[in-house]
């Protein structure tokens, strides 16, 4: 078959019938033709394709569009193109009180729901000044529900990370061992997402009868599931062929783009704010950062892999220590000014305030009543000032800045999403290298589109 | 405006006496000694209530025959606040260090930063926006400061602080020191321009951009200001005060529930 | 098109039908839209716990010029219309649209400037799924009443007669709220 185009032409022999230059392809020598075609000048007008990796595509991890420029496999540019899932959450906020803002930022980064909500919190209550005064049981309950959701986020990564390298079972028995987790998320909060659970001043509610038992189970039998899915793909030798050596960005790169996280510590840097910058008790806690020195996507994933074995370390500590505590301790701060008056009890009719919390603003109290009121319908007034609280999110540093203007309302709310900064890299990384390599880079990044719209 | 606005409040609950209502000296403008007081609310509050009111009247949707909001409403300026040494914590430790840095360049201290804050266990230089990049660049590179990470641009609208309005704020981590810096700037809205610090931390990008494209703060000198959230022909600028949250009536069997925007509302 | 739709109405064609619907209601394609949090409810039914797999639904084909059914899952900000509808666009006949969650029924929590509110407003919608996210449950019982709606859809000169007749059903709802004051909010 002969070719009037310079691009290889399979199995020209007939040199002469040919117009322009001929190559003769016999397999696994793509290189030498493109180095020949590009010594040749053959490529100086550019065979360079753009390509729309649409906001609609299995694989990215969500509402991301990729506009590629190709020069055969080889990406040449990349330009991630994001805001298809604004959703204008800081803006929405601004007109709801300080308690509901949790509902509104529980849903920006929808795979760490409660660490959106405990950044919120801590930097609302860093501006109320009540810091010191979060209930310790309510602060373990934090710590919890936070290694919690780490565990379900990594999962709910890694699982459409198999998906889309094609390993379906990945997907599978990383749902499966993500629906345990939810099911935990559900008996604790009662939703097994978005659950606005962290409030500014402590958590809505306390552990349901039972809880500390259906922890236990949790405990007792996920660590050999997380080890069975760990054993299909730690070693599996396409696994590695796909994502050892890819998506590299090492230390000073991740300085400059401001990555956090994961990424970070796959350069061999143990940067965790849990243990840097301790908050809700964390210092209190024995727990080892992993770290990996590949700076590739594979290192990426030992990292994840082993911050949820050391989140399961953590959640064993927390169960032990609400065990050992007894429940008469509050879960909400005892300031009747800013606690959340939610003394809930399942009753015939559904969830709702239990009767002697009803009895007491309705028969005891007048001013737990007013409280009740004012708290519900205005909310607490916040003194002046502005605040930034950052956490160890499983996807990097998450911050809150929150600016108040005194009044009811937060006058200015910003979520520093890792995610957003982190696809900033996806340039870093991925131009130079193959299409195919693409995938796996944006599934070590992990983003979220909830998060990086906002 | 309905509601009465010619007298002003006087709860008698908190003057214990008619005429002139005696409020407590305001407390020092250095909000850490009042920390460690123990009392920071209250005077917090009180400093609020010595501020000048910027609105009065009934709060919630004027002319509906919504009752609530029957007392009187004054809502009370945000003071700006301004720490004097010393600050406390690192915070005395990454100010001399800035401002050696500074004077080693012949730049000083008192032209660079225009006032310090240290709230809240945190500290806030304010800069005007043509030195921004010298001190974000001095920030990074002087070894007793070394802040490498830059978490991004976050902006902010203050519509009542003419002259002000467009404030961007950049929080700095040093993962060598374990400290946090946050950086202030503002630019009046008539002229909303900030020198752009994508060549100081590459990762500012982004967030510029998403700046822009919510306040209209325009970053000279970044390589690429467009919109990043916003559909790319979009008008306005959404997180600014005075753009609407754009919401629609919800109609339910029997009612119509206003959008968030038209609610009533009690700050 | 094809036979079905040149059968005259009668015996015959209420058989077509029959089969048509059965074979239909069987293996339906989601051309997945995940979009934000009903995204990851959706992930979850695709797992072994709740199994799509079960209704021939776990070949999801991304391409959706293969796909029957459109699930948009999550809310729908004004950029991502566009895209949404020129997705709608290129599914070929019978295509069906759940819309999945409250923020894509409605608009959900998020009265604001960039959320559509409701993809009703872009791509005619058959199944309403309330939910912040539905649970899995929810979903499936949503894909199940679908099931019922394709199985009974009817073929050729009998669907035209369907669809006048919905029509018709539509066009006589009353409005909902009553008529009130000008400039009374309740």
């Amino acid at each position: 078959m002969t070719s009037s185009t310079p691009h290889a032409a399979a199995g020209a022999s007939d040199a002469e019938a040919a117009e322009g230059r001929v190559y003769t392809v016999s397999g696994e020598d793509w290189d030498e033709i493109v180095a020949a075609a590009n010594e040749a000048g053959d490529f100086e007008s550019g065979e360079r394709i753009v390509v729309n990796m649409g906001p609609q595509h299995p694989s990215t991890h969500g509402v991301l569009r990729l506009v590629l420029t190709l020069e055969g496999e080889t990406v040449v540019e990349v330009r991630p193109a994001i805001g298809y899932l604004h959703t204008g959450i800081e803006k929405n906020m601004e007109y709801r009180t300080w308690t509901q803002g949790v509902t509104f930022c529980t849903r920006a980064d929808y795979l760490m729901p409660i660490f959106n909500e405990t950044a919120y919190c801590l930097a609302v209550e860093r501006l109320l000044g009540i810091e010191d005064r979060i209930p310790e049981r309510a602060r373990i309950i934090r710590v919890l529900m936070l290694e919690l959701n780490r565990i379900t986020s990594h999962l709910g990564g890694i699982a459409p990370m198999g998906l889309e390298l094609g390993a379906t079972t990945i997907y599978t028995q990383g749902a499966r061992l993500r629906e345990r987790g939810l099911d935990l998320l559900e008996l604790i909060t009662g939703l097994r997402m978005n659950h606005a659970f962290i409030r500014p001043g402590g958590v809505a509610q306390d552990l349901p009868l039972g809880g500390l038992e259906a922890l236990r189970a949790f405990l007792d039998t996920t660590p050999k599931l997380v080890h069975d899915l760990r054993t299909l793909i730690d070693a599996n030798p396409v696994f590695i062929g796909r994502n050892s050596g890819i998506a590299y960005l090492d230390l000073p790169s991740c300085m400059a783009l401001g990555v956090t996280g994961p990424m970070l510590r796959a350069t061999g840097l143990p940067w965790d704010l849990r243990k840097s910058q301790p908050y809700c008790g964390y210092e209190t806690y024995d727990f080892d950062v992993p770290v990996a020195h590949t700076c590739d996507a594979y290192g990426r994933y030992l990292v994840r892999m082993g911050e949820v074995d050391q989140s399961l370390r953590i959640i064993r500590q927390c169960v032990d220590r609400l065990a050992s505590r007894g429940p008469a301790d509050s879960v909400m701060i005892r300031d009747a000014k800013i606690g959340w008056p939610a003394q809930l009890s399942l009753g015939p009719d559904g969830l709702g305030p239990s009767s002697e919390h009803i009895a007491h603003i309705m028969g005891q109290s007048m001013e737990a009543l007013i409280h009740h009121f004012k708290l519900i319908t205005e909310g607490f007034r916040v003194p002046a000032g502005q605040a930034y609280a950052a956490i160890e999110s499983p996807r990097g540093e998450l911050g809150a800045h929150v600016v108040s203007d005194g009044g009811t309302r937060p006058y200015r709310v910003h979520l520093r999403d890792p995610s957003f900064t982190h696809l900033q890299s996806v340039a870093a990384m991925c131009e130079g290298g193959f299409v195919a390599d693409l995938i796996p880079a944006i599934a070590s990044i992990d983003p979220v589109m909830g998060g990086v719209d906002r | 405006m309905s509601g009465p606005e010619e007298t002003p409040k006087a709860g008698p609950e908190d003057t214990g006496g008619s005429g002139t209502p005696q409020r407590p000296k305001p407390p020092a403008a250095d909000v850490a000694a009042a920390e460690a007081d123990g009392d920071l609310p209250a005077r917090l509050g009180r400093a609020r209530l010595d501020a000048p009111v910027v609105r009065r009247g009934m709060f919630g949707v004027q002319g509906t025959p919504d009752t609530s909001g029957y007392g009187l409403l004054s809502v009370y300026e945000a003071r700006p606040i301004e720490s004097t040494r010393p600050y406390g914590s690192y915070f005395d430790e990454v100010a001399d260090a800035l401002g050696s840095a500074l004077e080693a360049t012949g730049i000083g201290f008192s032209d660079a930063i225009e006032r310090v804050v240290a709230d809240r266990g945190e500290l806030t230089f304010y800069v005007p926006r043509e030195r921004l990049p010298e001190v974000a660049a001095k920030l990074r590179d002087d070894p007793a400061l070394r802040f490498e990470l830059c978490s991004g641009v976050s902006g902010v609208h203050y519509p009542e602080d003419t002259g002000r309005e467009l404030h961007a704020v950049y929080h700095m981590l040093s993962i060598t020191h374990n400290r946090r810096v946050r950086l202030e700037v503002s630019a009046p809205a008539a002229d909303p321009h900030v020198p752009s610090l994508v060549g100081v931390y590459p990762t500012c990008n982004w967030h510029e951009r998403e700046t822009w494209d919510f306040f209209g703060i325009i970053f000279d000198g970044h390589p690429a200001l467009t919109r990043i959230e916003m559909p790319d022909d979009w008008k306005g600028h959404p997180q600014r005060k005075d753009y609407p949250l754009g919401g629609i009536p919800v109609e339910y069997r029997g009612a119509k529930i206003p959008p968030p925007e038209d609610r009533r509302h009690y700050s | 098109m094809g036979i079905e739709e040149k059968l005259p109405s009668g015996v015959l064609l209420t058989s077509v039908e029959k089969i048509a619907g059965w074979a239909r209601a069987r293996s339906v394609w989601p051309a997945t839209f995940g979009l934000a949090c009903c995204a990851i409810e959706l992930f979850q039914t695709g797992g072994p716990k709740h199994d799509l797999a079960r209704f021939g639904m776990e070949r999801a084909s991304a391409t959706p010029r293969q796909a029957d059914l459109m699930i948009v899952a999550g809310r729908v900000s004004q950029k991502m219309a566009p895209v949404l509808r020129q997705i709608y666009d290129q599914m070929s006949d019978p295509k069906w649209v759940i819309s999945m969650g409250v923020c894509a029924s409605s608009g959900g929590m998020f009265n604001n400037y960039a959320i559509v509110q409701g993809v009703d407003h872009i791509v005619p919608v058959d199944i309403y799924l309330p939910g912040c996210p539905p649970r899995p449950e929810m979903l499936m019982d949503s894909i199940l009443k679908l099931h019922d709606k394709i199985m009974n859809m009817k073929l050729g000169i009998d669907r035209d007669r369907q669809i006048t007749e919905l029509e018709e059903a539509r066009l006589g709802i009353q409005p909902l709220h009553i008529a009130s004051p000008e400039g009374s909010q309740l």
